[in-house]
């Protein structure tokens, strides 16, 4: 609603016009401007100005809703992708929530992929077996898509689905697969996506990586410049998420802290050195994208690994405590051993860690 | 005090300036007529900018008693005024201490932290505690939630509300009347009723929201708490000119200062950080920049320590700096449970 026109709100003729004229054509033209400027640069008086404001906002602000009506069209439209394990599903009230960000972050080769093809094979399954019954947008940027491995996982899962005729076909002819390598097309992209969501009954929207796109290249020094080119991808991402009622899961890197990285406040002083060094010795993994982009996702799932076991964990959700789920890859994808999982406290909830699956020392 | 400074078109300026006006004093003792026949303009017109004067000197000295200027206070009324205050509990009992009681109306407060250190949380938290009924020692007002980054999970304040109905009934479970009163009211439904929920998609929406919020106020009385969650968020995403986003900002943070004051409100702000370089080393502060951190009255900082969740009081012009313990429970924000009392002043 940002980009409505002036002239179509029924200011006041005369006042309309000299928007128009000093080229204030939009909402957000006019609101981006502090009032004082408005008026130095319309020539016009305090009244007038604050008038033509208080209009203007009041068109362009969105209308409100009340909580209650808010969970009666939650009930009514369904909100949540069910990941079909358990413990987890009950831990995300229901499952991956639509109109929101949902963030894989872990380590190489410890299962977001695999995550990942599970999930769209969800968004596309009929609604009778628990899926969604629609399309899959899947972006690619690590070409580590493997059609066969989730044909597999569906076979797996779902024999009963995928060994009647056709059917094999048809789910995977639900999953479209974009491959991409840098961030431009991605951008390119995303703007096309807005109608084909919605033309084509999009169930579910996967980026696996996000990192992958920022990082290309040498990212061994400051992130903080590459980041700002995510300001828009990440804004858009939220709303298309929003827009179009869908989950969208982006999966995100790790790499190695730097020994600079001091994560506490200026008043908390240094009183922790001890801890700290402690905890350095044993976790060194922070998530590629950095803090900004932690802030933006609405549900933020850890994949780890430790004393030689692999753990989804809850990290990040408005709805539920920190939360860890021993997991395994089996050959119909991810399964978790319990479904109680074991609750995360302190910092723990935030650290990323991997060790424990060294292959020659077992 | 200059002409320049003055709310009125820059024809009008110009105007003035030409005609010889240049400070506020000169213009003090000119009549109407006068200033008409000097300027070339309308009596009316004349009257206009003569009107907008004394508004703008009386903000300029704000001096002396109320029998002595129109709209000020003494200190002493103000006081009286503060004490007669309820304050909207947090639900955790330490936390409401280093507050003075909660969460106050009539100022701005500023709450941030980490992700996923429970912002939201506390957030959702006081839209539904706003509304426990005065018989209950609660406000009974509405809020308003203006939710910037789809964060607000209406499950999640369904939860929040029964868990804070739950403790009400079990808090007056010895006043039978109290709670036949008002039965109706608690229920997690008409809670959730009474919490107006904006979803911003960009920062003009997030202006516009704020521009509205003086009306949609005179019409729903009863709103005693804006919530914005974030106030950050599209204003790091796409604001590219920086120097213009600070003087959009103070100008929504003054529209909300305001908005407390007239409607006797409190109004949250849930922010986010950022790394600082400072001193050779990188800190955690909160975003927006230096500039903004003038803008609210309160400053909160949620943070980890070691193993619990804790809230500090970064500024504040009545309460000491102190620090809190609290944790995120399946009811909501709640007493840490480790230990009872750990509130530590500094």
């Amino acid at each position: 609603m940002a980009n409505k026109l002036i002239s179509q709100m029924g200011l006041p003729p005369s006042v309309a016009n000299v928007f128009a004229a000093r080229n204030i054509l939009t909402a957000k033209d006019a609101l981006s401007l502090p009032e004082f400027e408005l008026m130095t640069l319309l020539g016009m008086g305090l009244d007038q100005v604050k008038s033509a404001v208080e209009r203007i906002s009041e068109i362009t602000c969105p209308p409100y809703q009340t909580a209650l009506s808010l969970m009666e069209d939650r009930v009514r439209l369904g909100g949540h992708l069910p990941t079909l394990l358990r413990g987890l599903d009950d831990a995300l009230c229901g499952g991956i929530p639509f109109g929101a960000l949902t963030e894989l972050v872990g380590p190489s080769g410890i299962g977001k992929t695999q995550f990942c093809l599970k999930l769209s094979l969800l968004a596309a399954l009929p609604s009778c077996y628990g899926g969604l019954n629609g399309r899959v947008i899947y972006i690619d940027t690590e070409s580590k898509f493997s059609s066969r491995r989730m044909v597999e996982i569906g076979e797996n899962s779902f024999p009963q689905i995928f060994q009647s005729e056709g059917m094999a076909q048809q789910m995977a002819g639900r999953i479209i697969v974009v491959r991409l390598t840098s961030l431009p097309e991605f951008t390119e992209r995303l703007q096309q996506l807005k109608l084909t969501l919605i033309q084509h009954d999009v169930k579910l929207l996967v980026v696996d990586s996000m990192a992958a796109l920022v990082s290309g290249g040498n990212d061994t020094r400051t992130a903080g410049p590459k980041q700002h080119l995510l300001r828009w991808p990440l804004s858009f991402l939220k709303s298309l998420a929003e827009f179009s009622r869908i989950p969208v899961v982006v999966t995100n890197q790790v790499r190695s802290q730097s020994s600079n990285e001091a994560f506490h406040y200026p008043f908390q002083g240094k009183e922790k050195d001890s801890s700290k060094n402690f905890e350095r010795l044993e976790s060194h993994l922070i998530a590629a994208l950095g803090i900004q982009w932690a802030h933006a996702v609405t549900i933020r799932l850890v994949f780890e690994a430790y004393s030689g076991q692999k753990f989804i964990k809850v990290a990040k959700s408005p709805m539920s405590p920190a939360r860890a789920f021993p997991f395994i890859v089996e050959s119909s994808g991810i399964s978790l051993l319990n479904d109680d999982g074991f609750k995360v406290m302190g910092r723990e909830i935030n650290t990323i860690r991997f060790q424990g699956h060294n292959i020659l020392e077992q | 005090m200059e002409i320049a400074n003055l709310p009125i078109s820059p024809s009008q300026r110009a105007k003035l300036l030409s005609a010889g006006y240049t400070t506020l004093t000169s213009l003090s003792a000119v009549s109407p007529f006068q200033l008409a026949r000097d300027l070339n303009i309308a009596l009316q017109e004349a009257s206009d900018i003569l009107k907008v004067m004394p508004e703008f000197t009386r903000s300029e000295s704000l001096h002396g008693g109320n029998a002595i200027l129109k709209g000020a206070q003494t200190a002493w009324d103000m006081l009286s005024e503060e004490q007669m205050q309820k304050h909207i509990t947090t639900g955790c009992e330490n936390l409401d201490t280093i507050l003075g009681g909660g969460i106050h109306c009539k100022e701005v407060t500023e709450v941030g932290g980490v992700p996923g250190i429970g912002k939201t949380q506390l957030g959702i938290q006081l839209a539904v505690n706003v509304q426990i009924p005065v018989e209950y020692g609660g406000l009974h007002g509405k809020a308003v939630y203006i939710d910037t980054e789809g964060s607000f999970m209406v499950e999640r304040a369904h939860q929040i509300a029964e868990g804070c109905i739950m403790d009400m009934l079990d808090k007056f479970r010895h006043h039978q009347k109290v709670i036949l009163a008002c039965q109706e009211q608690m229920q997690p439904n008409s809670f959730l009723a009474n919490i107006f929920y904006f979803r911003i998609c960009s920062y003009t929406e997030q202006i516009a929201v704020i521009n509205y919020l003086g009306k949609f106020l005179a019409e729903q009385k009863d709103v005693k708490i804006i919530i914005i969650d974030s106030v950050t968020f599209h204003f790091r995403q796409d604001f590219d000119d920086l120097a213009r986003r600070t003087r959009v900002l103070s100008g929504m943070s003054l529209e909300l200062m305001k908005l407390a004051k007239t409607y006797n409100l409190a109004v949250v702000l849930l922010n986010q950080v950022t790394t600082k370089f400072t001193e050779g080393s990188f800190q955690l502060t909160l975003a927006l920049g230096d500039s903004w951190s003038h803008a609210c009255t309160n400053r909160v900082i949620l943070y980890w320590n070691g193993n619990d969740r804790h809230a500090y009081i970064d500024k504040s012009p009545s309460l000491r700096s102190a620090s809190a313990p609290f944790s995120v429970t399946s009811k909501g924000i709640r007493n840490a449970t480790s230990q009872c009392k750990r509130v530590r002043m500094m």
